[in-house]
């Protein structure tokens, strides 16, 4: 017993150092911070998530704002196509499941897709999203 | 005499014509029946075809099935936490 406590605690221990470092390696680009056009874009709900992955522009359109739309879908492409890889799945279907994720991670005054395809503006209550979503 | 043996020929002409002509009568009755009798099922086919209550969902991906998302899940999220930035 005393000697699984040990293990336990130890192995939490080996965890959290693990995790320290990985958040004090990764600091700079894993927390970088939104683009500061793009944070106003979302918002004020001009850009929003939608269901496949990617942001999509909500009302009217302007050269500038589809500029930085497709920028970071561009890049989001990218980093799907990488980790779809890496799980062996398809970019789809990766993209997809971050589209889920993405739309669970919006604040409360930004916009979302529903399933029915209509620009949602985010509440406190849980967005609504594709039934396969975890 | 000529005449008469025509007339006979016609006559007997005409009742085989008749006869058959019944057969064909027959077929052509129970043709339309059938298709009568079809009609109102076609009407009763399309009168019961109501447009569904709950609003259309565009199914996106429907390929996609809920297993891949479940087991891409976590990886999804971490990576969107790794990529704040663009996200």
């Amino acid at each position: 017993m005393g000697d699984m406590m040990t293990k336990r605690i130890s192995k939490g221990l080996l965890a959290g150092v693990a995790i320290a470092t990985a958040i004090g390696g990764l600091a700079t680009p894993a927390f970088a911070q939104r683009d500061p056009a793009y944070a106003a874009a979302r918002s004020a709900g001009q850009v929003g998530e939608k269901m496949d992955g990617y942001l999509g522009i909500v009302g009217a359109s302007t050269p500038e704002l589809q500029r930085l739309v497709n920028d970071i879908n561009i890049k989001r492409r990218a980093v799907y196509a990488e980790r779809a890889k890496a799980t062996n799945a398809t970019l789809e279907e990766y993209a997809l499941t971050a589209g889920c994720q993405a739309i669970l991670a919006t604040s409360p005054g930004e916009k979302y897709q529903a399933p029915s395809g209509s620009w949602e503006t985010r509440t406190s209550a849980p967005p609504m999203r594709d039934s396969r979503c975890p | 005499m000529s005449a008469m043996t025509n007339g006979k020929l016609t006559d007997r002409a005409r009742a085989a014509t008749s006869l058959a002509m019944q057969g064909d009568c027959k077929a052509h009755r129970f043709a339309r029946m059938v298709a009568v009798a079809l009609v109102p099922l076609g009407l009763a086919g399309c009168v019961t075809v109501n447009a569904p209550e709950e609003p259309i969902v565009i199914e996106l991906n429907v390929n996609i099935r809920q297993e891949v998302i479940y087991r891409l899940a976590e990886d999804a999220g971490n990576t969107i936490e790794e990529n704040a930035d663009i996200f």
